[in-house]
Order: structure tokens, then C-alpha cells, then sequence
């Protein structure tokens, strides 16, 4: 098993050599990295490209590490017993199989994608250790020992929003994905958008690298945002020329909605535009 | 194997474990890098650093355990003719520069102090105006300014092929060695709780359950409401002046305070508490908001944090007028008082270590008002202080 990068995916060396070494080492691989920046689509383009299963597990703030291995419905079992039903003697059916215990089970070698794990408890991550480092566990209301078969291959992002515990990461391998440069950028727009113009994609890169520079955005534009941008200007067609634009009067630029997420960024580009108009009048 | 590498992580305060030198170690085996050396750095990458924090450090460090070693041996054995450069001078260099390589003794006395740094100099060295290295303004290096200089290795390095990636140091400007972590402060914070049970019903009381259903004779459901914490939080900041120097731990509080407490309320002040407190400091010379209002509406059983290094004159304290911004018409300290006689629960953190507070004489004052609660901005000033205002 060996992951190459995919047809949508423009994988960089380091991250190929990372995600190869979590297959085979067959420990988990932590991504982080600016939002926008493909963490969440990597497992589902390595499951794409490795022809496995992929199994998602979305964390939210209530997500309880428990819930990853199995839940037990005591209430469904307490009012099947009023009722005098006969599923109520197998405890087994009142235990609901969790994502982990679904990605231990499965067949094939599956992945299981942890995603934005920085969004739980700030103790979810010290409960998983044992689970993901021998990839088992004890069911205690039925005493079954779930192992996995085959150890899947574990995929966990996070936006940095908690610090993760020490224990964790020692475990992990770690990948930061960087922000792409110039020219992986102009091979993830290639691979997205085959035919778009070269011209404009040229021009495009450069205001947005121009916006991506200035200081003080509270939320820099990524690929997803550019990748989106680009759409937009396709359909909308603008010119290139538009773009290479250099006015000031104009700095804004067109169809900015799709890379500035924040109203204070906004702001803060018309500010500099302002600012730009006044320099030249003086 | 490769145990140069680890220990000189380690030396590097890049935390590295056993665990993970073995993981390592198992990787080669497994053979990840095929052979590559350009792949091993990935793969050691990828096993070593865990936050991208350390990635600068890393870079360095491996740089220095793989290439410093044999990159220096090579300078050394190098034979450089001199009458090349010689002939290359010639060509290429002015009038004007001649004259300046003449001031430093000619090209012979050039080669020979060459010789003499290239013994004295054992490691990768920037900037400086003396060393061997790069960037720096003496004749000796690459990337330099001086009009006699001699380019010691990197003829390729400026095109891109040669250069190493891990000399490349993409990572530098994520680097920071803080030493108190977000992490360290939540669970400092986390001291800081009091639970309640308010709001919609969606747990299962079990004991009431079974105590109705006893009661009733048959099944009854008694629901509650989740655990939260119901603490509630007033904070101050200090802000500007002397704090310019603490910006990071407070920041990183402030984070941490953030995530960690559901009703949190801030407010800047500089220096001293006076009339007035904002919350936006772009534009707190006309959003401020009276202090009289804020102390008028969140209720006595907030908790009150106040952040600053209470570093000023005593006189911005102790009498009207003091300010260094404005006139205020009630002094300091009377402010801080009210505070304190309002809430009964307050502390002050102060970034300054504690051992110098003495020397202060306003931080002894505040402190005074806020009766010893005056605790340091570390982690155990923060548990003590959090310790404090549960009581």
C-alpha cells in the first residue's frame, strides 16, 4: 500500500512520505495546518486513491471518547423490559457500535478519519491513547474484547484550537501542511480547472498572494477560498486585464466576497485602498 | 543509529522521546526513505516534531548533525587557486574595489587570513562582519556585501538545485518558546468552577428515577438538566505602556480564559483603573464606557481577574489627577476600592516575577488594596489565584 498523490490531490513529497509512513508503521498521522489547507480531504482522497473504506468521525465540542467505541441504550432496554419484549434478554442489542469499533471490524483495511480533534474536551485525546495505540478494547456490559483485525489506518486533523496532551502526540506522526507556494498552487488550480486561462490564473494568484500579504487580516484566504474565487471569475468571465489592473481607486478586487470571510477584513481593505487614493492625490 | 541526531534534538529543547527515536528507527527499517536522503528528512520529520512550533528548530538541528559536518571538511580540504581568483578579480572587479582589497594587505594576505578563519571557525555561521557564513559584510562567505569578497561554497545554492530543503527553513516565524502554554493555563483555569444544573432537562436523574418509581409504584422518568460551569468572569487587561512586554502570556490567557469560561466579560484600562474602561483599543479614545456602568451591571458574584504589571508612578494611584492620559477626578486607588468592596472575589496577576515586586513601590500599594490577592502571571500564580477566588 503506498499513497502517490491523486488525479484532485496534489500531494507534496513530505506529505507523501508522511502519510506512507503512517500506513506502514501503521500508527496514526496528525494533520494540522491553516483551515482551507485539503486536511479533511486527504483521508477521503488516500481512501480514494488505496481503494479502502473510509470511516468519518466528526468531533464536536459534546463528543465524548466513549461515544467512538460503543454506547449502551440503557433507556430503549428499560422500556422494552415494561413492555415485556423479547429483545430485552441480550444486552447485546442495546449496544450501539461507534466509529471505532466499526473501523476495527471492518474487512478490508479501512481509514478512519478523526477529524478536527481539537474540538472535543481537552481530555478527549488522553482517553483515546490505549484505544489507538493497541487498537482495542473491552466492552464491560457484554465482556467482549473488540481487536482489530487488520489495524486501520488512523487520520486525525486539527485546527490548533486546543493544545493536544503530550502522551497524544508521542504517538502520532505529526504533518504541518505548509502553505502552498507559487507554484504548487498553480498545479492544484491546474488539477481543478484544467481549462481555465492561463492568463487569468496568473493574474489571480497575484492578487490573491497580494491579499494573502496584507498585514493584520484577521482571516488570510486559503486554496478553498481561491479554488472557489476562481469559479466565481470563471462564470462571472472577467478579463484579465481587469485584474492586472494596478489603480488604486480600484484596489479592491473584484468579486472579493469569496476571499475576504470577514467583515473587519473588508474593512480594513477598503481602508488601505483609501489610504492608497489619498497617497497619489498628495 | 542516528543517536547524534537525537541527543542534539534534545539539546535543542525540541521534546523528543525514546518512543519516538524508536519509531524512527523502525521506519528506516521498514525501508519508508528508499534510499533518499531527502526522504529520511521527511520521515524523521514527520516521527520527531510534533508541533509545528519546532519545526524551525528541527531544520536547524538536522541541518547541523548532516551536513554541517561534511560540508566544513569540504571548505577545509578545498584547494582554491589563487591565481583563478586572481585572474577572475581582473576581469570583474573595478578600479575603486581593487583599491579597497589593496587596503586589506592584497590578495596574498586575503587567501592567508582565509586559511586562519577557516581553523578558527568550526560552525555554520550568520551575519557578524568577521566569520565565514552568509549575509554577513565580511570578505569571507556568500551573500555578502563586501566588494572583495570570496564566495566559499553554495555556487549552486542560489539556483535551487542544491539547496538542501532542510536548509531552506520554511518554518521560521511559527518558532516560539513560550514557555507557559494554553494548554498549562486551561487546566490552571479549570480550578475555577463551580458547577450547576440550569437550563433544558436532557440527562437521566437516575437516583430520582428509582426513588419516583419506588415512590409510584410504577416506571417514572425523572429528567435534569447537564452539568455547567457557572462561574462568571470580569476581566481586566492592562494594556500598553510597560505591558507591550507581556503581550504574549496575556494573549494566551486571554485565549485560554475565553475558551475555558462560558460568561467571560473583558475590559482594557491603562496603567490604573480610572472613570473609564473599553473594549476596543482602536477606538478607545471614544467607546469608553464608564466604569460606574460596569460595576452596575454584572452582579457582586462575578469573579473579578485584573491583568497588569501595576508598574507606574504611585502618584497615577493615589491622587487625582494622576493619570498619565487624562484628567481623572477621583484617584486610582479609589476606583480599585470600589472594585474590591463590590466583589468579593478578586485578584490581581501581575506578569512581573514576584521576587522583584518589592522594588516597586506601586505594585505594593495595589497590592495593598487588593489585600495580598496579587498573585504572578505563572502557571502556579494562576492555580494559587484561581484557588483564591473559589473560596
Amino acid at each position: 500500500m503506498k499513497f502517490e498523490g491523486t488525479k484532485q490531490y496534489v500531494a507534496t513529497e513530505d506529505l507523501r512520505v508522511a502519510v506512507n509512513a503512517a500506513i506502514t508503521l501503521e500508527r496514526p498521522l496528525l494533520i494540522k495546518g491553516e483551515p482551507g489547507t485539503g486536511k479533511t480531504v486527504l483521508a477521503a482522497e488516500v481512501a480514494g486513491a488505496l481503494g479502502v473504506p473510509l470511516i468519518e468521525w466528526h468531533v464536536k465540542s459534546t463528543t465524548k471518547a466513549q461515544q467512538g467505541l460503543y454506547e449502551y441504550d440503557a433507556i430503549s432496554r428499560l422500556r422494552d423490559s415494561q413492555l415485556g419484549d423479547e429483545k430485552v434478554k441480550d444486552i447485546g442489542n442495546y449496544i450501539k457500535k461507534g466509529k471505532m469499533w466499526e473501523a476495527f471490524t471492518s474487512e478490508k483495511r479501512p481509514i478512519l478519519l478523526i477529524d478536527e480533534i481539537d474540538k472535543a474536551d481537552i481530555e478527549f485525546p488522553n482517553d483515546l491513547l490505549l484505544e489507538l495505540d493497541r487498537m482495542e478494547f473491552f466492552v464491560y456490559e457484554t465482556g467482549e474484547q473488540i481487536k482489530a483485525t487488520t489495524r486501520p489506518i488512523v487520520m486525525i486533523t486539527s485546527n490548533n484550537e486546543k493544545e493536544l496532551p503530550d502522551a497524544f502526540l508521542r504517538r502520532c506522526f505529526f504533518h504541518y501542511i505548509n502553505f502552498p507556494d507559487r507554484d504548487t498552487m498553480m498545479e492544484i488550480v491546474d488539477v481543478h480547472y484544467p481549462n481555465i486561462k492561463q492568463k487569468l490564473v496568473s493574474e489571480a494568484l497575484n492578487v490573491f498572494f497580494e491579499v494573502r500579504d496584507v498585514p493584520g487580516l484577521k482571516k488570510k484566504p486559503s486554496t478553498s477560498e481561491l479554488l472557489d474565487w476562481l469559479k466565481l471569475l470563471m462564470s462571472e468571465d472577467i478579463d484579465e486585464k481587469v485584474l492586472r489592473e494596478r489603480d488604486p481607486n480600484k484596489l479592491i478586487p473584484p468579486l472579493h466576497g469569496a476571499l475576504l470571510k470577514n467583515e473587519q477584513d473588508v474593512h480594513l481593505f477598503e481602508r488601505l485602498a483609501f489610504l492608497a487614493r489619498r497617497e497619489r492625490n498628495t | 543509529m542516528f543517536y547524534n541526531l537525537f541527543t542534539e534534538l534534545r539539546s535543542a529543547k525540541v521534546p523528543v522521546t525514546l518512543k519516538e527515536y524508536l519509531m524512527l528507527l523502525e521506519g528506516v527499517e521498514k525501508n519508508i526513505p528508499e534510499y533518499s536522503i531527502n526522504d529520511f528528512y521527511y520521515l524523521a520529520r514527520t516521527t520527531l516534531v510534533k508541533d509545528e512550533r519546532n519545526l524551525d528548530k528541527f531544520d536547524q538541528v538536522f541541518g547541523h548533525v548532516f551536513k554541517g559536518m561534511e560540508a566544513l571538511e569540504d571548505v577545509l580540504t578545498a584547494q582554491i587557486p589563487e591565481e583563478w581568483l586572481q585572474a577572475l578579480s581582473e576581469k570583474f572587479l573595478t578600479e575603486e574595489e581593487k583599491k579597497m582589497i589593496e587596503s586589506l594587505g592584497g590578495w596574498e594576505k586575503l587567501m592567508e587570513t582565509l586559511k586562519e578563519r577557516l581553523e578558527e571557525q568550526k560552525k555554520r555561521h550568520e551575519g557578524g562582519n568577521k566569520m565565514i557564513g552568509t549575509g554577513g559584510t565580511s570578505p569571507f562567505g556568500a551573500y555578502g556585501y563586501n566588494p572583495e569578497g570570496v564566495r566559499i561554497g553554495q555556487e549552486k545554492g542560489r539556483h535551487g538545485k542544491a539547496v538542501k530543503v532542510w536548509d531552506k527553513r520554511e518554518y521560521k516565524n511559527l518558532d516560539d518558546s513560550v514557555e507557559l502554554g494554553t494548554r498549562n493555563i486551561k487546566v490552571a483555569l479549570r480550578r475555577l468552577r463551580k458547577f450547576a444544573r440550569e437550563g433544558a432537562q436532557t440527562e437521566l436523574d437516575l437516583p430520582d428515577t428509582i426513588r419516583a418509581t419506588a415512590h409510584q409504584g410504577y416506571l417514572d422518568i425523572k429528567m435534569i438538566a447537564e452539568r455547567h460551569n457557572k462561574i462568571k468572569v470580569l476581566i481586566f487587561f492592562d494594556i500598553g505602556g510597560s505591558m507591550d512586554a507581556h503581550i504574549r502570556t496575556c494573549e494566551e490567557l486571554f485565549s485560554a480564559a475565553r475558551s475555558e469560561f462560558k460568561h467571560m466579560e473583558y475590559f482594557y484600562f491603562h496603567n490604573c483603573l480610572y472613570e473609564g474602561v473599553w473594549k476596543d483599543n482602536k477606538r478607545r479614545h471614544n467607546e469608553v464606557m464608564s466604569t460606574w456602568d460596569v460595576l452596575h451591571t454584572y452582579p457582586h458574584d462575578y469573579k473579578v481577574i485584573f491583568i497588569g504589571d501595576a508598574t507606574m508612578s504611585p502618584y497615577e494611584i493615589t491622587y487625582p489627577g494622576g493619570s498619565v492620559e487624562h484628567w481623572n477626578e477621583e484617584a486610582g486607588a479609589m476606583w480599585l476600592q470600589r472594585v474590591t468592596d463590590i466583589y468579593e472575589s478578586a485578584v490581581w496577576l501581575n506578569p512581573v516575577p514576584d521576587k522583584h515586586w518589592e522594588y516597586t513601590p506601586s505594585i505594593e500599594i495595589i497590592n495593598q488594596v487588593f489585600s495580598d490577592r496579587m498573585f504572578p502571571l505563572t502557571l502556579e500564580g494562576i492555580d494559587n489565584a484561581m484557588k483564591e477566588l473559589n473560596r
